[in-house]
């Protein structure tokens, strides 16, 4: 094997400008689309035209977006080997963020599926699910640490072949100017939890290769969005598959939408981000 | 979706992770050694593509070794007693009157003080200018389908959060055995290195440093020769009890 540094020429700065030029054209499996529109994989029934963010997050890869309220966000598993940890800030004050306690407690309900809210620790609504193909997702097991990580994989270095959940979570928080401590847990879309009657954790997986979650912005969000493996995932090795992400316009969920009061709890808290929205001209 | 394999310890796995590219089989490695006397209090090897940090203090000194030859040591450092302290490349070259930095260069502060002093240079002259790589400015220089690729940015954010510092505490950094030179019309960028493997720079600490170091993942330009190879970090302390001054 030799290096591919033959195949460049880059002994003058002027060669070395053409040299990464040259490279632009070049596509990957994994990478943002832009502009949005120029996604190769837009799900059915989207309108490409639409679109305000689109792209495909490598296996150990995460992305992050500030989006605006009411925007829908769509979350794609093709291989039925990702696993979407998300974790959803208020854009507007971080320290409001997904309480994934309130998220199942105030609902009456472990399960993530469509109607879900995704609550913040002040009372509101920060997204909804509007839609879901997978009902296998999880709300008690967080995301994976260094520690989990490398007791399972033998390494969690962010370079490396098996990095964590929380790594990415930090990466993808400090370029927000957060921090550890702005860290809650997480919930994780596409591989199911089960909790047994006695508080077991059983680990369900995927629903198969080829579905699909949609949220909406209840409010302006900052998303945080991580591709690692659940961490209880029983496999040896580390095979995540990739995650597509696009997201396009719309609105909140509003009275009149039979969501809008689909539970007294949920009204409620829809009430409460309207009313926080509203004041601040939202 | 691509698997390949990887050794870590004595563990191999399987993995969907693009990782990136190591050095090819054959290359010239030469671990050299310090560049300066007294005990060696610290001897570490950063894997190709990986973070590293260590706290100094003052009067030790660090020597880094270019394992492969032309491998991009990206460097920043910071007063280890308080970090709003840290290293400023203007500051730097102002005071010296000069780009680069070689045997003599003090590492000046963005209070203008002195952090380490160049006391050893095996190359003409050191980076100060490019800056680290990071997955964003890889989609401004190469394209969109590097964005997923890990950079010096994900290195020196991942290291600098163990050390309770983030996005904001990132400041241009120095690039060891990189060579960026300034054509006369202004034009200027990362070309062919000028190291080989085993030269080596060494820094004193003239006060307690913490040190954060990436070596450099970049496969999309000569910083690295396009071979990405280890670095050796070797702490050494003086043995006549000048660091108790
Ligand atoms: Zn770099």
């Amino acid at each position: 094997m030799t290096s591919i540094a033959d195949d460049h020429q880059t002994d003058s700065v002027l060669a070395a400008r053409a040299d990464a030029r040259a490279q632009a054209e070049r596509t990957s499996e994994y990478m943002p689309y832009r502009p949005a529109s120029s996604s190769p994989v837009v799900p059915q029934g989207v309108d490409r035209d639409a679109l305000v963010w689109a792209e495909t997050v490598a296996p150990g890869g995460y992305t992050h977006r500030i989006i605006a309220r009411g925007t829908r966000l769509r979350l794609d598993d093709p291989t039925g080997n990702a696993c979407a940890h998300v974790i959803v800030y208020n854009a507007l004050e971080t320290n409001e963020r997904l309480n994934v306690a309130d998220t199942i407690k105030i609902p009456w309900q472990a399960y993530l599926g469509v109607g879900h809210p995704l609550l913040s620790g002040d009372g509101r609504a920060l997204a909804t699910i509007t839609a879901d193909t997978s009902g296998r997702h999880d709300t008690f097991c967080g995301t994976s640490t260094d520690e989990s990580t490398t007791a399972k994989y033998g390494s969690a270095a962010p370079e490396g072949p098996s990095p964590s959940g929380r790594s990415r979570f930090l990466l993808a928080a400090a370029k927000h100017g957060l921090t550890g401590r702005d860290l809650p847990p997480s919930v994780s879309f596409f591989q199911g939890v089960h909790v047994e009657a006695d508080g077991g954790l059983s680990f369900l997986g995927s629903a198969g290769e080829g579905t699909h979650v949609e949220l909406v912005a209840e409010l302006p969000l900052l998303v945080l969005i991580v591709n690692v493996p659940h961490p209880l995932d029983p496999a040896d090795d580390y095979l995540v598959g990739p995650l597509r992400v696009h997201a396009w316009p719309g609105e909140p969920t509003l009275p009149g939408n039979p969501q809008f009061t689909a539970t007294p709890e949920v009204n409620r808290a829809y009430l409460n981000s309207i009313d926080y929205a509203e004041a601040r001209g939202l | 979706m691509t698997i390949t394999t990887h050794t870590v310890g004595d563990r191999v796995i399987e993995t969907t992770v693009p990782v990136g590219a190591h050095y090819v089989e054959g290359t010239t490695l030469d671990p050299s050694g310090p560049l300066a006397t007294g005990a060696i209090v610290l001897d570490e090897a950063v894997a190709p593509l990986a973070p590293w940090s260590a706290r100094l203090t003052a009067g030790q000194t660090l020597t880094i070794v270019d394992v492969g030859g032309n491998q991009s040591a990206d460097f920043l450092v910071y007063n280890a007693q308080d970090t709003d302290e840290r290293y400023s490349t203007p500051d730097t070259l102002a005071w010296q009157k000069n780009a680069y930095l070689r045997e003599g260069s003090i590492l000046r502060s963005n209070l203008g003080r002195p952090l380490m002093t160049v006391t050893g240079n095996e190359i003409d002259r050191q980076d100060t200018i490019g800056g680290a790589c990071s997955k964003e400015s890889n989609t401004l220089r190469y394209g969109f389908h590097t964005e997923h690729q890990h950079g010096c940015r994900e290195n020196f954010l991942a290291e600098a959060a163990r050390h309770g510092l983030g996005a904001r505490d990132l400041v241009s950094n120095i690039n060891w055995f990189m060579n960026v030179p300034v054509e006369a019309d202004g034009t200027l960028g990362i070309v062919d290195g000028m190291s080989a493997p085993g030269k080596r720079v060494a820094l004193r600490a003239e006060m307690d440093v913490l040190v954060i170091v990436s070596n450099c993942p970049q496969m999309n330009n000569p910083c690295n020769d396009f071979n990405c190879t280890p670095l050796r970090m070797i702490v050494t302390a003086p043995t006549d009890g000048s660091d108790h001054a």
